[in-house]
C-alpha cells in the first residue's frame, strides 16, 4: 500500500514538473523581436542574443509605461 | 480624420490593441488612448527609445516597423513620413493584422493633414513711407 502511494506521488510529481517545463518553454518561445527596415529587409533577432534581450527589456518598459 | 478620431477608430476596429499613441519624430504626442498625458508621454518615449535602439543595429537602413513580443503582450511601433504610432496588444496577436491597422491609422492622419487648407501667406502692403524712401 505504502509503495503504491509512493509510486503515485512520484508520478504526480513527474507530471507536474513536466507541465511546468513545457509551460516555461512555450512562454520563452513567445518572446521575440522582429524588425522591418525601410529597404524592405526584415530581421528576427535570435532568442537569447544580447540585442534581443536589450530590445525585449525596452519593450517590457513600454508595456509597463502603457499599463501603469 | 484627426489624430484622436483615427485612434478611436483603431481601437474600435482592432480588439487586440489595448492602447496606442500617435507622436512625431520629436516625441511630441499628437493623440493617445491613455488616460493621462504623462502616461502617453512615457509610453511614446519608451517606444521612441525602442526604435532608436533598433536603428543602432544596422547602419545601412532605418527600421520602420518593430514588434517586440513578450509573454505579457506585444509592443508595436510603426514609422511613416515623420509620424509614429506605437501600440500595445494582448499576448500572441495577429501580427500582420495589427501592422495593417496601425499603418491605416497613420495614413488616415496623413490624409487629413494633407487635405487641410494651408494658411495663406500674408503679403504686406507697401507703406507710403516705404514708397517714398
Amino acid at each position: 500500500m505504502t509503495r503504491r502511494l509512493l509510486a503515485l506521488g512520484g508520478l504526480v510529481g513527474f507530471v507536474l514538473a513536466l507541465a511546468s517545463f513545457v509551460r516555461r518553454g512555450s512562454a520563452r518561445r513567445r518572446e521575440r523581436v522582429d524588425l522591418y527596415y525601410d529597404d524592405g529587409s526584415m530581421i528576427s533577432l535570435p532568442d537569447g542574443s544580447p540585442e534581443s534581450e536589450r530590445l525585449l527589456a525596452l519593450g517590457r518598459d513600454a508595456l509597463r509605461a502603457a499599463r501603469a | 480624420m484627426d489624430a484622436a478620431q483615427a485612434l478611436a477608430d483603431l481601437t474600435e476596429i482592432s480588439s487586440q490593441i489595448e492602447g496606442a499613441a500617435l507622436f512625431g519624430d520629436d516625441g511630441e504626442v499628437a493623440a493617445s488612448t491613455f488616460a493621462g498625458e504623462g502616461r502617453a508621454r512615457a509610453f511614446a518615449a519608451a517606444a521612441r527609445e525602442l526604435l532608436d535602439a533598433a536603428g543602432g543595429l544596422r547602419s545601412s537602413a532605418a527600421p520602420n516597423q518593430i514588434e517586440v513580443a513578450t509573454a505579457e503582450g506585444s509592443v508595436f511601433v510603426v514609422r511613416d513620413d515623420g509620424r509614429l504610432i506605437a501600440a500595445t496588444t494582448t499576448p500572441e496577436p495577429t501580427v500582420g493584422l495589427v501592422f495593417y491597422d496601425l499603418k491605416s491609422c497613420l495614413r488616415a492622419v496623413a490624409d487629413d493633414e494633407a487635405s487641410k487648407p494651408k494658411p495663406k501667406r500674408r503679403t504686406r502692403k507697401k507703406t507710403e513711407d516705404a514708397d517714398d524712401a
